[in-house]
């Protein structure tokens, strides 16, 4: 699989560019994967990016993006856990981006 | 309204889906497959049940630990289920005894049902998929 160096270190993407093991995970690579991504990061996408760190912590798995949007209005507000607001950060899918540059795998149930 | 809701408006046939899972957690792929599989299911709107009989009843067990094994512990998933709104979840009590487990030593809540049941619960399907 592709190696690439980010912050002056080897790190191991797969195929799509997500992290291959998440416990290499660093601000540096979520910074390099968002401009992977074209997303400018804000305190707003940090806060669901550290949500779904939390998220995969807990269950063990990357949600799918219906669940995240469900879990995020549970935990974050009505205003935040709603499909707008979540691809206004995250235009190319909230829970593939985010999951990218949050270093989890692609979600599973993602179709 | 949220979109689920909407989603529910749509005129697609829900039919009654039962996931078996018979097998130890890890030593074959069929524990992590299956429930991988219920997880994709999700999406669709179905009405899911899970059932975990036979060696199944261990998938559900408290405090795995799987770092002797170099595998990856999925046990902690079976509690995200219920954000999926999968919530039908049963064992059989036949399957517990003959493990001298209860519903203290699962890591989710379940159901227990008896043998009979269990085929009745079978008999109302209409896909049953064993793992």
């Amino acid at each position: 699989m592709p190696m690439v160096n980010i912050a002056g270190k080897e790190v191991e993407v797969d195929e799509e560019g997500y992290l291959v093991d998440l416990s290499q995970w660093n601000e540096d690579i979520a910074k390099y994967m968002a401009q992977e991504e074209k997303v400018d990061l804000t305190d707003a996408h940090w806060e669901v990016v550290n949500f779904l760190r939390e998220y995969y912590a807990e269950y063990q798995i990357a949600p799918a993006v219906r669940v995240l949007t469900k879990a995020i209005g549970k935990k974050l507000g009505p205003e935040k856990g709603n499909n707008k607001y979540l691809y206004e950060l995250f235009p190319y899918g909230p829970a593939k981006q985010a999951c990218k540059i949050a270093g989890l795998p692609k979600p599973t149930g993602c179709i | 309204m949220s979109d689920m809701d909407m989603e529910d408006d749509g005129s697609g046939i829900v039919k009654k889906f039962m996931f078996l899972n018979r097998k130890a957690p890890h030593g074959t792929v069929y524990a992590l497959e299956g429930l991988e599989v219920v997880l994709i299911t999700a999406a669709f709107d179905q009405d899911v049940s899970l059932v975990f009989t036979d060696d199944g009843v261990y998938q559900l067990m408290k405090g795995i630990d799987t770092k002797g094994i170099e595998v990856k512990d999925f046990s902690k998933t079976y509690r995200a289920l219920e954000g999926y709104d999968i919530e039908k979840l049963y064992v059989d009590k036949t399957s517990m005894d003959a493990r001298g487990l209860t519903e203290e030593d699962l890591i989710v809540d379940v159901t227990v049902l008896s043998d009979d049941e269990m085929k009745n619960l079978m008999e109302e399907q209409d896909v049953v998929i064993s793992f």
